[in-house]
C-alpha cells in the first residue's frame, strides 16, 4: 500500500524544489542508516549463505551447502525445538496472566498504584541482573524458589541441571515479567466506555457476561498485540540461555539465538550463522503473517477505525 | 385499618432496600478476597528482587544457610566495598556504560526527531516510501544482521571500541523512536511554525525552538527507552569488546557472576548497583515509562 502511494507521489510529484531537497536532508540519518545498518548487512547476510568462513581465513563458496547442512543439524533442529517450545507454552500463558492481573488491578482496590508498580518493578530489572538472580532463584540448594516448596514439603528440584525441568523453569521465568503486557491491558481496559459497560447490564449481564461480551471483544487488539511482540521476542530469548544455562543441560536451553551466537561468534562459521539467522528471520515473519491471518477471525476492530 | 395494612406494606417497599446492601456485601466480600490475593502476589513478584538486595548485604555464611536467611543480621556493606576492589574493574564497567548510553542515546533523540521532521512537516517525493521501510524494520529482529554487522565493523577497524554500540544509533534505526516522534508532531498545529517562517526561521529553527520544547513528554519517553535499551544491551557489546576494560555494565555483570561463583554476595551487589540508578530513574520519571508503554502499545495497532 505505501509503495503504491509513493509511486503515486512520485509521478504527481512533490512540493517547491527547497521541500524536495530539506525532506531528504532531514531524513537522511535514517536513509543512511537504513542503507548502511540495515539493507547492506541484510543483503550481504543473504550472500554470505553461499559462503564458509572462518573470520581468520578467506571465504569459500560453498553453494547450498549451508543450507543442506541447516537442514539435517540436530543442533539446528533441538535449538528450533526449544524456542517453538518455549514459545507456544510461554507467550499464552503471560497473556492469561498479564490480562487477569489488569483485570483485577482495574477494579477499585486500596493502593493500586503500588500494586501495580510491584507488578511492572520486574521489568526494570536489567535483563543480565534478573538472569543472574534466577539462576539463584532456581537453585537446588541455597534458592528461594526450592525453599518455598520446601514449606509445602515439597523435595528438592534441580530446576537448571534437568533436561526436562529447564525449559519449565525459564517459561515460569517469564511469567515474572509481564508488566509490559499489564500495563498496556490496564490502559486498554480504561479506554472501554462506561456506557457500553452500563447498557451490558441493563440487558441483565452480570461480572462475567460484561467481560465476555463487552470487555474482552474490545481488548481483542490490543491481546492480539501483546502476542505478536510477546512471540516475537520469545523467539528471540538469548540473555537468560547465555548466563544461566549456557544452552544446557544437554542442550535443553539451546535456543536459536544462542545457536546463531555459538556457530558465528564461538565457532568462526559466518556463512552458517547467517544462514541460520535468515531461517530464524523467516521463521519470525512466518509465525507473525500466520497470527495476523488467523487475527481476522477473533480480533475485533471498530468499523471505520484505521 | 391502616394499622394493619401497615406491616403489609413496609416489606414490600423494604424489600429492595435490603436486598441491595447484600449485593454490595458480596461486593465487598470479594473486593477484600482480590485484595488479599493480588497482595500476597505482588509480595510474590518482588521476592526475587528483594532477596537480590537483601543478599548483596549478607556475608558468605548467611548466603548459603539454611533454612533461609531473608534479612541479614548485620547488614554487611563491605561486599560493595570489595565488587569495586576486587579483580574485576567495576568501576570502569559503570564508567563505560554512562559513556555508551549518553552517546547513544543523544544520537538518537536528534537523529530521529530530524527524521520524524521530514515525515511529519515536509513534502517530499518518496516520503511514503521511505516511511514503508522505517515501519517495516520494526518488525526486523536485530539477529539477522548481526553477523554482517560485525563484518562491516570488523572491516572498518571498529572491533573492540565503542563506535559500533554507538554510531548506528546516529542514523535513527530504531523505527518505533522515530515512528513515535512523528506522531506526536503531527499533533501540534502547525500555526506555530507558520508564524516563525513568516519571521525567516528556517525548518532546523522550527524544529529545535518550536517542535522540540513542545514535544517534551515523548521526548522524555523515547530518552527513557533509549536509556533502557543501551543500558541493557549485552548482546552487542559482548560481540564487539575484546578488552575487559572496555566492557559496560551488562557484560560486566556476567563476567562477576562466572568469575565470582562462590561469592553470591558480591554478583548480587554488583546486580543491585545494575539496578540502582534504573530504579531511581523509575520513581522519578515513572509517568514516561507508562507513556512509553502504552503509547507504544497502541501505535503498533
Amino acid at each position: 500500500m505505501t509503495v503504491l502511494q509513493s509511486a503515486g507521489r512520485l509521478l504527481t510529484g512533490g512540493g517547491p524544489r527547497r521541500d524536495w531537497l530539506t525532506g531528504y536532508l532531514f531524513a537522511s540519518p535514517f536513509i543512511l542508516g537504513f542503507l548502511i545498518f540495515i539493507a547492506y548487512p541484510m543483503l550481504h547476510s543473504a550472500w554470505l549463505i553461499m559462503f564458509e568462513w572462518d573470520p581468520l581465513r578467506e571465504p569459500e563458496f560453498a553453494g547450498f551447502s549451508n543450507i543442506l547442512k541447516m537442514l539435517e543439524d540436530p543442533k539446528v533442529n533441538k535449538s528450533l525445538f526449544n524456542s517453538f517450545f518455549y514459545t507456544v507454552i510461554a507467550v499464552p500463558v503471560q497473556l492469561c496472566i498479564s490480562f487477569t492481573l489488569a483485570l483485577a488491578l482495574s477494579q477499585p482496590l486500596w493502593f493500586r498504584d503500588y500494586y501495580r508498580a510491584a507488578f511492572y518493578l520486574p521489568i526494570i530489572v536489567p535483563l543480565v541482573a534478573s538472569a543472574v538472580v534466577w539462576q539463584r532463584v532456581f537453585h537446588p540448594e541455597f534458592g528461594i524458589l526450592n525453599e518455598a516448596l520446601g514449606w509445602f514439603g515439597v523435595d528438592p528440584i534441580r530446576w537448571l541441571f534437568e533436561p526436562q525441568l529447564a525449559k519449565p523453569a525459564f517459561i515460569f521465568m517469564s511469567f515474572w515479567a509481564i508488566g509490559r503486557q499489564m500495563v498496556i491491558f490496564i490502559a486498554g481496559l480504561g479506554n472501554i466506555p462506561e456506557s457500553l459497560k452500563e447498557a451490558a447490564s441493563l440487558d441483565g449481564a452480570n461480572a462475567f457476561g460484561r467481560l465476555r461480551t463487552v470487555v474482552l471483544p474490545l481488548m481483542t487488539p490490543l491481546i492480539f498485540y501483546n502476542m505478536v511482540i510477546a512471540t516475537v521476542n520469545s523467539f528471540q530469548t538469548f540473555i537468560p540461555a547465555m548466563i544461566m544455562t549456557e544452552g544446557g543441560p544437554s542442550d535443553a536451553t539451546l535456543f536459536v539465538v544462542l545457536n546463531i551466537y555459538r556457530n558465528a561468534f564461538q565457532y568462526g562459521r559466518m556463512g552458517y550463522a547467517s544462514t541460520l539467522a535468515w531461517e530464524l528471520f523467516l521463521i519470525i515473519v512466518g509465525f507473525t503473517i500466520m497470527q495476523f491471518v488467523i487475527s481476522r477471525r477473533w480480533v475485533y476492530y471498530e468499523e471505520g477505525g484505521n | 385499618m391502616s394499622v394493619t395494612q401497615m406491616p403489609l406494606e413496609q416489606p414490600a417497599a423494604q424489600a429492595p432496600r435490603v436486598a441491595k446492601p447484600r449485593r454490595k456485601l458480596k461486593e465487598r466480600l470479594w473486593l477484600a478476597a482480590l485484595q488479599i490475593l493480588i497482595t500476597v502476589l505482588s509480595v510474590t513478584f518482588l521476592v526475587p528482587t528483594l532477596w537480590m538486595v537483601s543478599s548483596s548485604l549478607k556475608v558468605s555464611t548467611e548466603v548459603f544457610a539454611h533454612p533461609i536467611v531473608w534479612i541479614p543480621r548485620d547488614p554487611h556493606w563491605a561486599n560493595y566495598v570489595t565488587a569495586f576492589t576486587g579483580h574485576l574493574p567495576l568501576g570502569s564497567f559503570i564508567w563505560n556504560t554512562v559513556k555508551i548510553v549518553v552517546f547513544a542515546v543523544l544520537g538518537t533523540l536528534l537523529s530521529s526527531s530530524l527524521v520524524a521532521y521530514s515525515f511529519a512537516r515536509i513534502d517530499w517525493p518518496g516520503k511514503n516510501f521511505w516511511f514503508g521501510l522505517l515501519l517495516g524494520t520494526m518488525m526486523l529482529p536485530d539477529i539477522v544482521t548481526l553477523v554482517p554487522r560485525f563484518i562491516l565493523f570488523r572491516t572498518i577497524g571498529w572491533y573492540d571500541t565503542f563506535y559500533p554500540l554507538i554510531v548506528p544509533y546516529w542514523g535513527a534505526v530504531m523505527a518505533l523512536y522515530v515512528f513515535l516522534i512523528r506522531q506526536f508532531f503531527m499533533g501540534i498545529p502547525g500555526e506555530l511554525e507558520d508564524a516563525a517562517y513568516i519571521d525567516g526561521a528556517s525548518r532546523l529553527r522550527t524544529l529545535t525552538q518550536i517542535l522540540m520544547p513542545l514535544s517534551k513528554p515523548v521526548m522524555a519517553t523515547v530518552a527513557v527507552f533509549a536509556l533502557l535499551q543501551h543500558y541493557n544491551d549485552f548482546l552487542n557489546p559482548l560481540i564487539y569488546l575484546k578488552t575487559m576494560d572496555k566492557f559496560p555494565l551488562a557484560v560486566g555483570v556476567k563476567m562477576f557472576n562466572d568469575f565470582e561463583v562462590q561469592h553470591w554476595e558480591i554478583v548480587f551487589a554488583v546486580s543491585t548497583i545494575m539496578l540502582a540508578p534504573i530504579l531511581v530513574l523509575f520513581i522519578f520519571a515513572q509517568r514516561f515509562f507508562v507513556q512509553g508503554i502504552t503509547m507504544t502499545g497502541f501505535g503498533g495497532r
